[in-house]
């Protein structure tokens, strides 16, 4: 600060000849009376605003209206670090810190001290009538502008001045930046209380637990529908529960194992071989085993007209498991 | 226009950040204030380095904006820190020094 005063000083006489810039033309005085009512306002909301949201997005609106006013002062650098950095980055931070901590947390109405808050709009009245006294006594020399320190353009013209007279205050805002970084760690780090459950521990956990240590198997495939209520049937023709998924299980809509297992047993021994497609219309009334009453679906499913199979088999799995199985079974 | 409304105008927002600081009780909110505060304190060394012709004052802002962004992390990490062990984000909650 005092840098900037002893330069005001010195430059002080240089306010004679009026450099361009120095003062604000029309269109900035516009954009002044329009932003800064706006910016007022906004700033008013955070004060007053319920939810903590709103209250953020006014100063999202105080923050890039201060971008545009920096920018009409011939502060190009600011104006754009001031979007990226304080808008693009610390409000959003914020936002974030707001989703995280909830939403809802509204502002309680509990005064643990007693008249707080009219000390508070006492003292917030106190402070501005002396800053605004402050302001308002104070006499300003003619502004200088910044066209002359401008030359090489802003971005520039400051680089020159944070890489020279300021590079040592760089260079520990740098370390500043670190440390901070370092210590939002150290303060969101948790230490573990309970050892970490990875994939192998769950996996021991599952097989000491008597778990089945792989995938089940599928359902139907050795069977003669390849349907999802029809079970497995294992290498010794007995059916495999496991096999038909749990829910058509729990609500009983598993088709009878035994007959399939039987029908399975009749193709092997080949006495199927040249009756089936006849045999199995149920208008003969020769079919095999009738399907279980209480079991609707398994009865669909176990009609094999094959017209019948291939327009029900949006319903019934694959249309072509039957016919498939059947020509192997004609083969063999 | 006189350069001097950009500083009545950061003197208001100076004044709004600070009764904020003052007034609410939810700590992320109070942060908020402090970021208003220092907004306008730029937008003052801004107008100043207007005023003045020399860049110093845009330089100081710089590092004002940058030592925001720091405290911004920090503070907001212990916002965070504080709220997963009391479940409340009101500074008036943070109390457990009191006899």
């Amino acid at each position: 600060m005092s840098a900037v005063l002893g330069h005001a000083l010195s430059a002080a006489p240089l306010g004679m000849t009026a450099l361009d810039g120095g003062e604000a033309g029309t269109g900035e005085a516009v954009l002044f009376w329009v932003l800064g009512p706006i910016m007022v306002l906004a700033a008013l909301g955070l004060l007053f605003a319920r939810k903590a949201v709103h209250a953020a997005m006014s100063v999202v609106v105080v923050m890039i209206s201060l971008a545009f006013l920096y920018v009409a002062q011939d502060a190009v650098f600011l104006g754009v670090v001031q979007v990226v950095v304080y808008t693009g980055a610390v409000m959003m931070l914020f936002l974030f810190v707001l989703m995280l901590v909830g939403v809802d947390a509204s502002d309680s109405l509990v005064e643990t001290i007693r008249g707080q808050r009219w000390i508070g709009v006492l003292a917030g009245v106190g402070l501005g009538v002396v800053l605004a006294g402050v302001v308002g006594r104070a006499t300003y020399g003619p502004a200088q502008g910044l066209d002359a320190a401008n030359e090489a353009s802003n971005p520039v013209a400051i680089a020159h001045v944070v890489f020279g007279e300021y590079v040592l205050a760089f260079e520990v805002v740098g370390a500043l930046l670190v440390t901070a970084a370092l210590g939002a760690l150290v303060y969101t780090h948790r230490t573990r209380l309970v050892p970490r459950v990875g994939q192998k521990e769950r996996a021991d956990a599952r097989v000491a637990a008597g778990a089945h240590p792989v995938s089940l198997p599928a359902p139907g495939v050795y069977a003669r529908h390849n349907a999802m209520d029809v079970p497995a049937l294992g290498p010794d023709g007995r059916p495999i529960d496991d096999s038909v998924p749990r829910v058509l299980r729990v609500r009983g809509q598993e088709a009878d194992a035994a007959e399939f297992a039987a029908r399975t047993e009749r193709v092997q021994a080949g006495r199927l071989a040249g009756t089936r497609f006849a045999s199995s219309d149920p208008a003969t009334g020769d079919g095999p085993t009738p399907p279980p009453a209480a079991d609707p679906d398994g009865a669909r499913v176990n009609v094999p007209d094959l017209d019948a199979a291939v327009s029900d088999s949006g319903q019934h799995g694959p249309s072509t498991g039957p016919r498939g199985v059947a020509g192997q079974e004609d083969q063999a | 226009m006189s350069l001097t409304h950009y500083l009545v105008l950061a003197t208001i927002l100076f004044t709004i950040g600070a009764t904020t600081v003052l007034l609410r009780r939810n700590a992320i909110i109070v942060f908020m204030g402090v970021e208003l505060m220092l907004n306008a304190t730029n937008l003052l060394l801004v107008t100043f380095s207007r005023i003045h012709g020399a860049l110093t004052g845009q330089v100081l802002a710089f590092f004002v904006m940058v030592v925001a962004a720091a405290e911004v992390v920090v503070g907001l990490g212990i916002i965070v820190a504080i709220f997963r062990t009391r479940r409340s984000a009101s500074v008036d909650d943070v109390n457990l020094l009191k006899s």
